[in-house]
């Protein structure tokens, strides 16, 4: 029995070597920049919590966190009811359920650094459908290279019009699960279709939001390529989230340090949003 | 509550059905009095849950009107039909309490709260769900949650009518019992006409005091469980009803008298039915083992408890009997005899023979 036990050690290891090194050896050399200062030639000296305490003191650091936060909860505010909405329209059976389904997938099958150039060019004033219709035909004045709000709303737009299909697709498996009894009672009953999404569709679809809402949580709040190959983080700062500024301070000046203890601080967030979102959706689940 | 009439009902699910074999109901016509324990008793597929689908009004028929105390109701919706309705698997609203479950049907329809809370402790007593009012009704056991499923019947005072699709399915086994004698005590104190559809002829013949028997969307008899069991207007309905089943048996009829395998066999009465295949239909209960008879060889013998059955081949044929007492040995040479008085002819699956008078 006891060998047995200790035998299925060996089947875990391959995993743990392969996480190791592609996660944790990765993590553990960002831990070991964070808390040094480096000069080049490969010579480090001990900086304590030093840098930890200059990002979280940092107003730089404060404003992309603040636009972070706004873009994912923005967008999750967004997603999450349209999805739900276009998931309760779509029809349950029949011969539009595949096209539809296939409709839907579609975004999430195009590559993200696809996605940001399809909607950089797009939106060019003088040649984007989209930006040359706004400008020229409706003489709206945008341009996202210029003005702030304009760049914003590229950045939720294109982000809504990528990633709604995954709280679609998750939200209607979720009701598809229904049985139609549910439905024959309700009618019986006498709910109104009100009534019908709020004590049916809602409690049901409760389990597949909760991971929705947790992907799109995560993935928005790391989001990089598209933002960055759309606007590149501007005009100005403007559209600089925290992945955006994290890779200007890592990659474009070079300060391992800060940035070690920022990738920290980021990825410590994250998992405490994560956590937090995770257990307040599943606290009356027993 | 209400008295239902179905009047000339025939649904098909095809969308132009022509021939009869389209048709999952063939000419329906029935009558149900306000108050009275009906089941629907058939084997899978034979037309009962869209009956009942018919009724409650979520499927609407080809053809054909429902009436509910004379008024037609053919096409109003569920909601407007005063109807409850026990699914197979328990429906209950998982994020309200047992207390909200009940009182649901009546808040949407705008009740009163002092109203709601006198109807829903009352309805919770009965069901005997009154201590867990405040449970969530997620964290029950399958029986209760069946049970909130009838409570929301229940609740309603001007309900015409409840109906059970299957509704002990999911039930344990001994709980089965229980919630089948819960069910008919209901019944008795709120006097509800109620509907239940099974396969399971236990179910429908201890729950109700009238049982209409279907096969291939006719409806083949409609009786007490007494009658059903007793004389069988056909000989599925021998076959489907009893454990086991009434002995069909080939026979030819000349001048009113049957004969089996060359053997006379005396009749409860007079054959009078007209056909091309006739048929003997005896019950196992009735079938003796005796000195003199229509020979045949024991195959297999099963105890199972307060009798035992006996397989007997008489030439090819297969002929059940029940018995009491002494047990003869697998292929020792018996001979059979039949009790007249319950021995009958059916001409192509009817029965043919007059009733014996007495």
């Amino acid at each position: 029995m006891k060998t047995e036990n200790q035998r299925g050690w060996l089947f875990v290891l391959p995993v743990l070597l392969l996480v190791a090194f592609n996660a944790l050896v990765p993590l553990m050399t960002v831990v070991n920049y964070s808390v040094q200062e480096t000069f080049g030639n490969n010579q480090f000296f001990w900086h304590g919590i030093g840098w930890f305490e200059d990002i979280l003191r940092s107003e730089r650091f404060h404003a992309a966190l603040g636009r972070q936060l706004f873009f994912t909860f923005t967008i999750l505010l967004i997603e999450v009811p349209l999805g739900v909405a276009i998931a309760l329209a779509m029809p349950r059976k029949g011969f539009w359920v595949p096209v539809c389904l296939v409709l839907m997938a579609l975004p999430l099958l195009i590559p993200w650094n696809v996605v940001g150039a399809m909607w950089n060019i797009f939106t060019l004033p003088d040649i984007g459908l989209l930006g040359y219709f706004l400008n020229n035909t409706l003489g709206i004045d945008y341009n996202m290279t210029q003005s702030p709000v304009a760049a914003w709303i590229t950045v939720i737009v294109m982000d809504v019009w990528h990633w709604t299909s995954l709280v679609v697709l998750l939200a209607y498996a979720g009701l598809i699960s229904i049985p139609e009894a549910y439905y024959q009672a309700a009618r019986i009953d006498g709910a109104s279709n009100w009534a019908v999404f709020r004590y049916i569709q809602l409690p049901k679809m409760k389990r597949v939001l909760t991971i929705a809402i947790l992907l799109r949580f995560m993935d928005s709040f790391n989001i990089y390529t598209e933002p960055f190959v759309l606007t590149g983080g501007g005009p100005g700062n403007s559209t600089t989230l925290l992945s955006i500024d994290l890779v200007k301070v890592a990659l474009g000046q070079f300060d391992l340090g800060p940035a070690a203890a920022m990738s920290l601080i980021y990825f410590a967030i994250t998992l405490a949003v994560s956590w937090l979102f995770y257990t307040l959706m599943t606290r009356d689940e027993q | 509550m209400a008295r239902i009439t179905l009047e000339n009902l025939r649904h098909s699910y095809l969308p132009d059905p022509q021939g009869a074999d389209d048709y999952a109901l063939k000419e329906i016509d029935l009558e149900w009095n306000d108050g009275g324990a009906y089941a629907l008793l058939g084997p899978s597929g034979c037309g009962k849950s869209t009956l009942l689908n018919i009724i409650s009004g979520l499927l609407m028929p080809s053809e054909g009107r429902i009436l509910f105390d004379g008024a037609d109701v053919t096409t109003l919706p569920p909601d407007q039909r005063n109807i409850a309705q026990v699914f197979q698997f328990p429906v209950i609203y998982d994020t309200m309490t047992v207390y909200d479950n009940l009182a649901f049907p009546l808040r949407n329809r705008g009740v009163d709260d002092g109203r709601v809370d006198a109807r829903v402790r009352e309805i919770a007593a009965m069901l005997e769900l009154d201590d867990r009012l405040t449970t969530r009704a997620a964290n029950l056991t399958p029986d209760n949650k069946q049970k909130i499923s009838m409570g929301r019947g229940l609740v309603r005072e001007d309900v015409n009518v409840i109906m059970f699709d299957e509704p002990l399915t999911v039930i344990d086994p001994e709980l089965k019992w229980k919630l089948r004698s819960k069910l008919k005590e209901l019944h008795q104190e709120t006097a509800v006409t109620m509907i239940y559809v099974t396969h399971d002829q236990t179910e429908a013949l201890t729950f109700a005091d009238q049982v209409v028997v279907m096969q291939d969307g006719v409806i083949v008899q409609i009786g007490t469980p007494v009658e059903l069991f007793e004389r069988p207007q056909h000989t599925f309905v021998g076959h489907f009803i009893g454990s086991p089943g009434m002995n069909i048996l080939p026979c030819e009829v000349d001048g009113g008298t049957a004969r089996f395998m060359g053997h006379p066999v005396p009749l409860e009465g007079r054959v009078s039915g007209n056909g091309v295949r006739y048929e003997i239909g005896v019950r196992p209960e009735h079938v003796r083992l005796s000195n003199a008879g229509i020979p045949a060889t024991i195959r297999k013998v099963a105890d199972v408890g307060r009798h035992v059955v006996v397989e007997a081949m008489a030439g090819e044929t297969v002929v059940n009997a029940v018995i009491d007492g002494m047990v003869p040995e697998p292929g020792s040479a018996v001979h059979l005899d039949f009790k007249q008085g319950q021995t009958r002819v059916y001409a192509d699956g009817w029965i043919a023979t007059e009733r014996a008078t007495s």
